[in-house]
C-alpha cells in the first residue's frame, strides 16, 4: 500500500531555514517506520539524514518524532499508527539539529556524565562476586533497560523551559547508582541531586514514562529518589 | 587534522571497550567509532556470558573447555581456548566489580543458567554455566565498560569512520579516518593500532545484525596485507524472528524453551537426544531447515515455532522480558500465549582477521605478528570458536581477548619508538574520496546491495555445494565491477550516508569473496560449514585453518595447523 512521508529537511551549512519534503513509500502494515526511510534513501533520496543501526530498540540511535510523538522509527510499525498512511518524520525536540533527522546529543550526554554513573566503592574488592539481593537488582530492573535514546529527555516539558535541568535519563541513571546496595557514596550522590536543576525539577508529568520504549516506569524511579530525600530530611 | 596518540582502537564494543579500560591512564588513547559508543553492537547481546563460576551448580573450566572444543567441530585452537575458559571466571568478577549488574541467586551470587552446547562432565547433561542480565547481558556490559572508560579519561571520535590503516613494511603506523559530522579527512598518528570492528552479518539478507555490522575492520585489514582466517564459517542462529532475523536468544530455549514443527512435534528429540533444543546452533539451523525441507514448516512455510507458553509469567517476565516484547512488536506474537515464528538467520562470523591469543595480527602462517596492528572480538579470529561458536562465548572471547590486546599494547607502546608521520597515507584517501564523490555512474548502491545479500543468503549460507557457491562466486565479481559504476548523489559534507554506504558496500563485497572462496575450498563438512556435495567432516584433508590473503589476482588461500592439546578430534553427537 501507498504511504506517504512528509520528512523535516534541513541542512545548516547550505540552507536557511527547514523545509518538509514528501515522499511516497510503498509499505506493507507490518513493516517499520525505519525500514520506509531506508526505502526512500536506497531508491529515491540518498542525501535523507538520519541515525539508525540495530533497527530493532536496542542501540537507541533512532529516537525521532513521528506524528507529533517521539519514538524509536524501527520500533514502530506502519499499522501501529492511525493516520491513513500519512506520516509526518521530525527530528527530537530541544536538540539542535545538525543535518535532517539527526540532532547534536552532546547536551545529553554531558547531563549523563554529570551524575557520576559509575559504580563507587570503598576500594575493597573481594576475591569473587560483591553479594547482592536479588531483591535489590531486581529493584534497579527498570533503569538497566535504559538504552540512552533520549526519548524522554527530549519530550521532557520541563526541559523545554529549563536547558540546565538533568533531564529524566541522567536522573534515571543516578536512580539506578544510588538505589545499587554495592554503590557506597548514595548520599553524596542523593545531595548533589537535592536542587531545582536536579531531582526538584521534576514536576512528575509523566511524559518520560508516556514516551520510553522501553517501558521503563522513569516517572516513578524518579520518585524514589525523590522519596529517599524526603526521608533523610525527616531523619535530620 | 593530524592527531596523536600512544594507541588509537577502532570500534567501542566490548572488545575495544575493554582495551581501552586496559591501557587507559597508562597511555594516551583514542576510541573510534563510526556509531556513537553505547550504538555499538555488542549491546545486542541477549542471553549471557559462559564461565565455570559454578554458582547453580557444580562446573569446571576443564568441562567448558571441552564443550567450546567440541562445539568448534575440532577446529579452535586448545591453547587459545584453553587462555579463555581458565579466565572465564575471573572475568565475571572483574566485571561485577566494574559494576555490572547480573540477576542473582536467591544467596545473593551471581545468577546462571543452560546454554546451547554447554554441559556438565563432558557431554553427559546440559549445565548451568551462562551469567545474565536477563536478556540484556551485552547492554548492560557495554554501558558499564562504557561509562568506566568515561572516568578513566579516554578520548572518544564517535561517529568517525576510518578509511584507511597506514600500513608499510614496518607496520602499522596510524589510521585515516572521516569525520562523519563535518566531512574532515583526519589523520591519527599512533605506536599501535586496535581492530575491534564486530561482525559483518549485513553481508547476508537475513541477519540479526545492526545496519553498522559491515566488516570494515576485516577488509581495512585484508586490504592493508593481513590474512583473513576461516571466513567460511558463518554462523546462522536458529531462533530469528521469521523474515525479520531479529534475534530471539537461545536464553529461551536456556530456560525451556521448546522447538515445534508443523505437527506440533519436538523434533529436536531426533536429532540430538541427549541436550536436545540446548543443542549448539549450527546442528540447530540445519536441523530447523530440515524440518522444512521434508514439508514441516509451520502451515508449509519456511519456519517452525519456538515455545515458551509452558515457561510461566515469572521466567518470561523476568528472565525474557526483552525477546517477548520483540516478539510482540514485530511478529504480533504474545510469547506467553502462543509460540513464536523463528527461521535462521545470520548472526556472527566466527572468522576474521587472523590474530594470536595476545592480540597480535599474524602476517603469515608461521604467526610473525605485524608490528602496531592488533585485533580483538569479532573482527578477528584467534581461533576459540573454530567452526561454529558456543552461544555465550562470544561476549567472553570480546572480554578475555579484549584485555589481553590492552595488556600486550601496553607493553609495545612502552618499547616502540614514535614513527615519522606518513602524510602519503592522507593523500590516498583523499583521492579516493574525491574520486568516490565525482563517481556519476548508473549503477545504484542499493541494488548492488540487495543482490549481494540475496546471493550469500541463497547460495552461501547454511546449505552450500559446488555448483552454487561457483554461481556466487561469479555474482560477486560481477558486482564488484558494477560496483565501479556507482554515483554518489549526495554531494554533500555532513552526514553523507551515501558516501559511507559505497565504501561498506566495497568492503562487504571483497569478504564475500573471500567467504565464498573459503567455502568452496573446503570439501567437507564441518561446524556451520555444510557441503552438500561433501557431507562428511574430513580430519585428514581439512583439520587446518584457511587463510586468505589479498594478492594481485584476488584471494590466494593457503593454511595453518590447528592447535590440538587436549582433546583429539572423536565424532560429534549430543
Amino acid at each position: 500500500m501507498e504511504c506517504t512521508f512528509a520528512v523535516y529537511r534541513f541542512d545548516p551549512a547550505v540552507d536557511r531555514k527547514a523545509r518538509y519534503q514528501h515522499y511516497t513509500v510503498s509499505a506493507e502494515p507490518t513493516d517499520k517506520i525505519l525500514d520506509c526511510l531506508n526505502r526512500i534513501r536506497w531508491d529515491q533520496d540518498p542525501t535523507l539524514a538520519y541515525r539508525a543501526s540495530c533497527a530493532h530498540g536496542i542501540c537507541g540511535s533512532d529516537a525521532m518524532v513521528i506524528n507529533g510523538r517521539v519514538a524509536l522509527a524501527c520500533q514502530k510499525l506502519v499499522r501501529d499508527f492511525q493516520t491513513a498512511n500519512n506520516f509526518v518524520i521530525e527530528p527530537l525536540p530541544v536538540f539542535q539539529v545538525l543535518k535532517d533527522l539527526i540532532v547534536d546529543l552532546a547536551p545529553f550526554f554531558k547531563k549523563h556524565r554529570a551524575v557520576r554513573p559509575y559504580l563507587i566503592t570503598n576500594g575493597n574488592v573481594p576475591e569473587k562476586e560483591r553479594l547482592q539481593d536479588s531483591e535489590n537488582q531486581q529493584f534497579i530492573e527498570p533503569a538497566l533497560r535504559c538504552i540512552l535514546c533520549a526519548s524522554c529527555t527530549a519530550a521532557c516539558p520541563i526541559t523545554r523551559v529549563n536547558p540546565d535541568y538533568l533531564g529524566p535519563a541522567a536522573l534515571l541513571r543516578a536512580f539506578r547508582y544510588i538505589c545499587d546496595s554495592r554503590d557506597t557514596v548514595p548520599l553524596e550522590r542523593l545531595k548533589a541531586l537535592d536542587n531545582d536543576d536536579g531531582i526538584w525539577g521534576c514536576k512528575t508529568m509523566w511524559w518520560c514514562t508516556e514516551v520510553c520504549p522501553k517501558g521503563i516506569p522513569v516517572t516513578k524511579c524518579l520518585g524514589q529518589i525523590k522519596r529517599l530525600l524526603k526521608k533523610g530530611d525527616a531523619q535530620a | 587534522m593530524d592527531r596523536n596518540y600512544d594507541a588509537v582502537i577502532v570500534g567501542a564494543g566490548l572488545a575495544g571497550l575493554r582495551a581501552a579500560i586496559e591501557l587507559g591512564g597508562q597511555a594516551r588513547v583514542a576510541v573510534i567509532s563510526k556509531v556513537f559508543a553505547t550504538r555499538s553492537h555488542s549491546g545486542a547481546a541477549q542471553g549471557g556470558i559462559g564461565a565455570a563460576v559454578g554458582n547453580e551448580e557444580e562446573d569446571r573450566w576443564e568441562w567448558h573447555m571441552f564443550d567450546t572444543v567440541k562445539g568448534s567441530d575440532y577446529l579452535g585452537d586448545q591453547d587459545a581456548i584453553e587462555i579463555m575458559t581458565r579466565d572465564a571466571a575471573r572475568t565475571i568478577y572483574e566485571l561485577e566489580h566494574l559494576g555490572v549488574p547480573f540477576n542473582r541467586t536467591r544467596d545473593g551470587r551471581i545468577a546462571q543458567r543452560a546454554f546451547g552446547g554447554h554441559t556438565r562432565d563432558f557431554g553427559k547433561a546440559a549445565v548451568k554455566r551462562a551469567c545474565f542480565a536477563a536478556d540484556r547481558t551485552g547492554r548492560v556490559i557495554l554501558d558499564t565498560l562504557w561509562e568506566q572508560s568515561l572516568r578513566k579519561g579516554i578520548d572518544f571520535f564517535d561517529e568517525y569512520y576510518v578509511l584507511s590503516l597506514m600500513m608499510n613494511g614496518a607496520g602499522c603506523s596510524g589510521l585515516v579516518a572521516y569525520d562523519f559530522a563535518t566531512g574532515d579527512i583526519v589523520s591519527f598518528h599512533s605506536k599501535a593500532v586496535l581492530l575491534a570492528t564486530g561482525g559483518a552479518g549485513k553481508i547476508y539478507k537475513t541477519t540479526s545484525n545492526a545496519l553498522a555490522s559491515t566488516g570494515d575492520g576485516m577488509a581495512l585489514a585484508y586490504r592493508a596485507g593481513a590474512p583473513l582466517e576461516d571466513m567460511e564459517f558463518v554462523q546462522f542462529h536458529p531462533t530469528g524472528i521469521y523474515k525479520l532475523g531479529i534475534l530471539i536468544s537461545e536464553a529461551a530455549r536456556g530456560e525451556g524453551g521448546i522447538l515445534r514443527n508443523a505437527e506440533g512435534e519436538r523434533f529436536m528429540e531426533r536429532y540430538a537426544p541427549v541436550i536436545k533444543d540446548l543443542a549448539p546452533r549450527d546442528l540447530v539451523s540445519r536441523c530447523i531447515l530440515e524440518e522444512i525441507r521434508a514439508g514441516r514448516g509451520i502451515n508449509g512455510k519456511d519456519y517452525v515455532h519456538l515455545d515458551l507458553t509452558h515457561l510461566g509469567a515469572d521466567v518470561i517476565g523476568h528472565k525474557l522480558a526483552e525477546i517477548v516484547g520483540f516478539a510482540r512488536t514485530y511478529a504480533g506474537v504474545d510469547a506467553a500465549r502462543e509460540p513464536i515464528p523463528v527461521q535462521p538467520t545470520c548472526h556472527y562470523m566466527m572468522g576474521g582477521i587472523a590474530a594470536d591469543a595476545d592480540g597480535h595480527v599474524i602476517a603469515d602462517a608461521g604467526g610473525t605478528p605485524l608490528a602496531g596492528l592488533f585485533a580483538a572480538g569479532e573482527c578477528a579470529c584467534v581461533s576459540v570458536h573454530g567452526a561454529n561458536r558456543l552461544g555465550c562465548n562470544s561476549l567472553l572471547d570480546t572480554l578475555v581477548f579484549g584485555r589481553r590486546a590492552g595488556v600486550t599494547m601496553r607493553d609495545f607502546i612502552q618499547n616502540a619508538k614514535p614513527r615519522k608521520p606518513f602524510a602519503t597515507f592522507r593523500k590516498q584517501a583523499e583521492e579516493q574520496l574525491a574520486g568516490l564523490m565525482a563517481a556519476d555512474g548508473p549503477e545504484k548502491i542499493g541494488a548492488i546491495m540487495a543482490e549481494m545479500q540475496e546471493t550469500m543468503m541463497e547460495r552461501v549460507s547454511v546449505f552450500r555445494h559446488a555448483e552454487g557457491l561457483q554461481a556466487a562466486l561469479s555474482t560477486i565479481r560481477e558486482l564488484k565491477e558494477r560496483c565501479m559504476r556507482i554515483s554518489i548523489q549526495d554531494k554533500g559534507c555532513r552526514f553523507n550516508r551515501n558516501l559511507v554506504e559505497a565504501i561498506e558496500l566495497g568492503h562487504m563485497l571483497d569478504l564475500a569473496e573471500v567467504i565464498t572462496a573459503g567455502a568452496l575450498h573446503r570439501q567437507e563438512s564441518r561446524g556451520a560449514h555444510w557441503r552438500e556435495d561433501f557431507a562428511k567432516r574430513d580430519d585428514e584433508n581439512f583439520l587446518h585453518h584457511t587463510l586468505v590473503r589479498l594478492g594481485g589476482e584476488g584471494p590466494q588461500i593457503f593454511s595453518r595447523p590447528v592447535t590440538i592439546t587436549r582433546f583429539q578430534p572423536q565424532e560429534r553427537t549430543y
